[in-house]
């Protein structure tokens, strides 16, 4: 079976890795009370959508 | 492949999601609103929308139709009487889903899966959120929001 010829050295490995990124989720903020969130979706700060909806949390 | 194939499997056997869907569409229609999953609510509105259709047309064979789906003689009869009348100059569009923040555990995408036309009664229970949050963010209520 073929197998590698050398181990990966820590530069190699981590320069490989140097691409392994996370994202930032796209956020946006809130026109009720600017806070930021997730676009298309209520308001977890202050709960609205479009108007009125969810109960406020605490 | 999946060519022409309609709907969800929800991660449930045939039997087990239907009823599941059933009980769903009826506590929508008893309840105004639901919060559920959005994948579920997705598909719970297919069949709610499919029953104010039948509720609509009103007559005895729609009303069995709709028996077919929903087990609870009460919810049928509240349907048919003071649902579908509201949804008299509507053709379609009688649900709306809410996209909400994910669920804390699992982060599941959730969504609050709601008739159009709400009840008054339904629609009062709405206002006193309000009231609750504005009194929270100290903010006046009744005053239009630019």
């Amino acid at each position: 079976m073929p197998v590698p010829k050398r181990k990966v050295s820590k530069t190699r490995k981590r320069k490989r890795r140097t691409h392994w990124k996370l994202e930032s989720p796209g956020l946006s903020i809130c026109p009720n009370c600017n806070e930021p969130m997730v676009p298309h979706r209520a308001c977890p700060h202050c709960g609205y959508y479009k108007g009125r909806k969810v109960l406020d949390t605490e | 492949m999946r060519h022409r194939q309609k709907g969800r499997k929800l991660g449930r056997k045939k039997g087990h999601r239907e009823l599941m869907l059933r009980n769903l569409v009826t506590s929508l229609f008893d309840n105004e609103s639901v919060r559920t999953t959005e994948a579920k609510a997705k598909e719970a509105r297919r069949l709610a929308e499919r029953m104010v259709t039948f509720a609509k047309r009103g007559d005895l064979h729609a009303r069995r139709q709709v028996l077919k789906h929903i087990n609870d003689q009460d919810v049928v009869k509240k349907l048919f009487d003071s649902i579908a009348p509201r949804f008299e100059g509507r053709a379609g569009g009688y649900t709306r889903i809410i996209k909400i923040a994910r669920r804390h555990g699992d982060a599941a995408p959730v969504a609050i899966l709601e008739l159009t036309e709400k009840s008054k009664e339904a629609e009062e229970k709405e206002a006193k959120k309000v009231t609750r949050t504005a009194r929270k963010t100290g903010e006046v209520v009744g005053e239009e929001k630019e």
